[in-house]
């Protein structure tokens, strides 16, 4: 069987790993592991901008990913960003092995609002499946409220459902499918 | 879809370009990168991009402003966003002077790269839109068989491109006579499976036992007649593309089959127990409406997914009238050859005729028509006696029959989704049509859960 590992990169929340690993085991049928945690390295945080580069944490948990990992998803409590824009949800490989998500805006005391773990861990998984969705050659839809949708802002993440949209779950089932044959 | 553009980032940062090039391509763009100036004028010698995001300072080398005006000498229009960590009112002003479409400051917020890469790829859509249309001005176009000058049929040439090289399935939906078999035709052989076999089969033409066999193909002794082992259509498509026409009229257990060959990509034949894997790309064609037909549980909706990732939508004749004289003229050139009659044209006359009538079976009909019409002709000109036949012929179609056991909240449902169809989803015009106002209009949509 092929496997998933979610890669918790410092100290993430660790009910949104059990969460995330329990809806991709569903989702892609796969054997979901969490992996042994990861430091934040070093060269990912910018001083400057009290944030952390998104694609250096990609390419530690690339080069950290196991063996007989089919694909990673580095979680990440810290807040990311790439250096033209002010932030990034998460980054991922577009047909690609690996993801990386951050939990720091999922949070509703990010934006000064009380406390809502429902709401955080609903905006958890779609992050986490959007990511991933990715990394299986989906691209954008324009289904707004599949998971697949852009979200630039938290209000958009709201908009989604924790759902790919009927055309994307036949285009991510084929590529999952398609996984499972070339061997 | 987004995939038809390309767009080019241009940082002497490595970290920098991949991590934009990685934010774009999630959004379906083709991206590529350039670590300098000089390496994205050769990039953009090779090829034309929608978009060029240029880093200002870029230290060996050419800078971002000398880039940009670099590319504009080859592509005076291209779209150039210039990129830089400090803004200053100077640069600014350089930058736009010399033809930059944006000036950002990085870091910027993702929405707003989003909203500024969607209206410049809005700008090149609508000004791919106005090239067509000045080819339709210069005259006819044509794709491999299929000859049009009318902008629903350029959109479907321009998709069948896109689409030629994918392994995705295919919907083609039209009246009959439309040519739903020339598009699929079009995609196969404008496509990489071009050299490999192209199979066409009617599903409506055989019963439902006989129609397996020619699918799947059957081992020898399965059933009376079946002498020898056969393979189907499947297997002889291989690597190739079938062409599965009136797919609306299979039967429920046909339905299941299929569903299960598009899922596994593997046949059994009739009869056996090896299964075959094959690799064949399915184009499905139907005159019926699907949707309904899956709302009315005659068609499965698993299988209709399937087959609907890529849906082409042929007109019908009667909505792409400018191309009647067209299409006429054509027939009539290659019928005078094949009927031996010299006959070199219409007359104004007799193409008014044509214009007149609504054309039912559409592309196919009016090939009939001209190739009756020629039959009869005694001059060397076709002219509206010789289409006298189509007097009669447009009574008919013009009578209108309700379909069997259909509700009117059915009807009025119907009645919406073809309106709105036809005014591609314009809601004042399709309410105009339709003599209701607006509010009642969207309220029906939202009653019926109409797609729009
Ligand atoms: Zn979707
Ligand atoms: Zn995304």
């Amino acid at each position: 069987m092929k496997s998933l590992y979610l890669m918790p990169v410092g100290a993430p929340d660790e009910r949104a790993l059990d969460i995330l690993k329990h809806r991709f085991e569903q989702e892609l049928g796969w054997d979901v592991r969490i992996a042994h945690a990861m430091a934040i390295p070093n060269v990912a945080y910018d001083a400057k901008r009290e944030q952390y580069e998104a694609i250096h944490i990609l390419r530690a948990a690339i080069e950290a990913m196991p063996r007989d990992a089919e694909r990673v998803l580095a979680v990440v409590d810290a807040d990311l960003f790439i250096p033209m824009l002010t932030f990034v949800f998460g980054q991922a490989q577009l047909k690609g092995k690996a993801a990386v998500m951050s939990l720091a805006r999922l949070r509703q005391d990010y934006y000064s609002l009380p406390v809502n773990a429902a709401l955080f861990y609903k905006r958890v998984e779609k992050e986490a499946m959007h990511e991933i969705g990715h990394t299986f050659g989906l691209t954008h839809c324009t289904e707004k409220h599949c998971v697949m949708a852009l979200s630039n802002s938290i209000q958009q993440v709201d908009g989604k459902l924790a759902e790919y949209c009927r055309s994307c779950a036949i285009l991510l089932q084929d590529s999952v499918s398609s996984l499972a044959t070339d061997r | 879809m987004n995939t038809q553009w390309e767009i080019l980032v241009v940082d002497d940062e490595e970290v920098n370009r991949e991590s934009m090039a990685a934010w774009l391509r999630e959004d379906g763009y083709f991206v590529d990168s350039a670590a300098s100036g000089r390496e994205a004028l050769e990039k953009t010698q090779a090829k034309e991009y929608a978009i060029y995001f240029v880093d200002l300072k870029m230290p060996k080398g050419i800078d971002g402003i000398e880039t940009m005006m670099e590319i504009k000498k080859i592509y005076p229009d291209a779209s150039v966003v210039i990129i830089t960590a400090y803004a200053t009112v100077d640069t600014a002003i350089s930058a736009m002077k010399e033809g930059a479409i944006e000036y950002i400051v990085k870091p910027c917020n993702p929405q707003e790269i989003s909203l500024l890469v969607g209206r410049i790829i809005k700008v090149k859509n609508l000004e791919r839109e106005n090239t067509m249309l000045r080819k339709k001005l210069l005259g006819q176009y044509q794709f491999q068989d299929i000859i049009s000058k009318n902008a629903k049929m350029m959109e479907i040439f321009q998709l069948v491109k896109e689409i030629s090289s994918m392994r995705s399935t295919v919907l083609i939906q039209g009246e009959s006579g439309t040519g739903k078999e020339l598009v699929a035709r079009a995609i196969h052989y404008s496509g990489d499976r071009a050299d490999k076999p192209f199979i066409a089969v009617s599903c409506s033409a055989l019963a439902e036992t006989l129609l397996e066999s020619e699918l799947f193909g059957h081992e020898k002794g399965t059933f009376t007649g079946a002498i020898s082992q056969k393979p189907g259509k499947f297997e002889m498509a291989d690597g190739g593309t079938i062409l599965l026409d009136e797919i609306g009229d299979i039967s429920p257990k046909l339905q299941m089959d299929l569903l299960r060959v598009l899922q596994e990509k593997k046949i059994y034949r009739v009869g056996g127990s090896e299964e075959i894997t094959l690799d064949v790309r399915v184009v499905a064609a139907t005159h019926v409406n699907l949707e309904d037909a899956v709302r009315q549980g005659r068609f499965r909706e698993d299988l209709f997914y399937r087959l609907n990732v890529i849906n082409i939508h042929i007109p019908p004749l009667r909505e792409r009238m400018e191309d009647i004289p067209l299409l006429a003229r054509i027939f009539v050139e290659r019928l005078s050859h094949e009927l031996g009659k010299p006959i070199t044209g219409i007359s104004e006359g007799g193409l008014k005729k044509m214009m007149d009538y609504g054309w039912p079976g559409n592309v196919r009909e009016l090939e009939n028509a001209v190739e009756r019409a020629m039959v009869t002709c005694r001059e060397h000109v076709l002219t509206e006696n010789d289409f006298q036949f189509l007097n009669g012929a447009k009574k008919d179609a013009q009578e209108w029959e309700i379909p069997q056991s259909m509700t009117l909240e059915e009807l009025e449902r119907q009645a919406i989704v073809t309106t709105l169809r036809r005014c591609n989803g314009n809601i004042k015009e399709t309410a105009l049509k339709l003599g209701m106002d607006r509010s009642t209009l969207y309220d029906r949509i939202k009653k019926f859960n109409i797609p729009r």
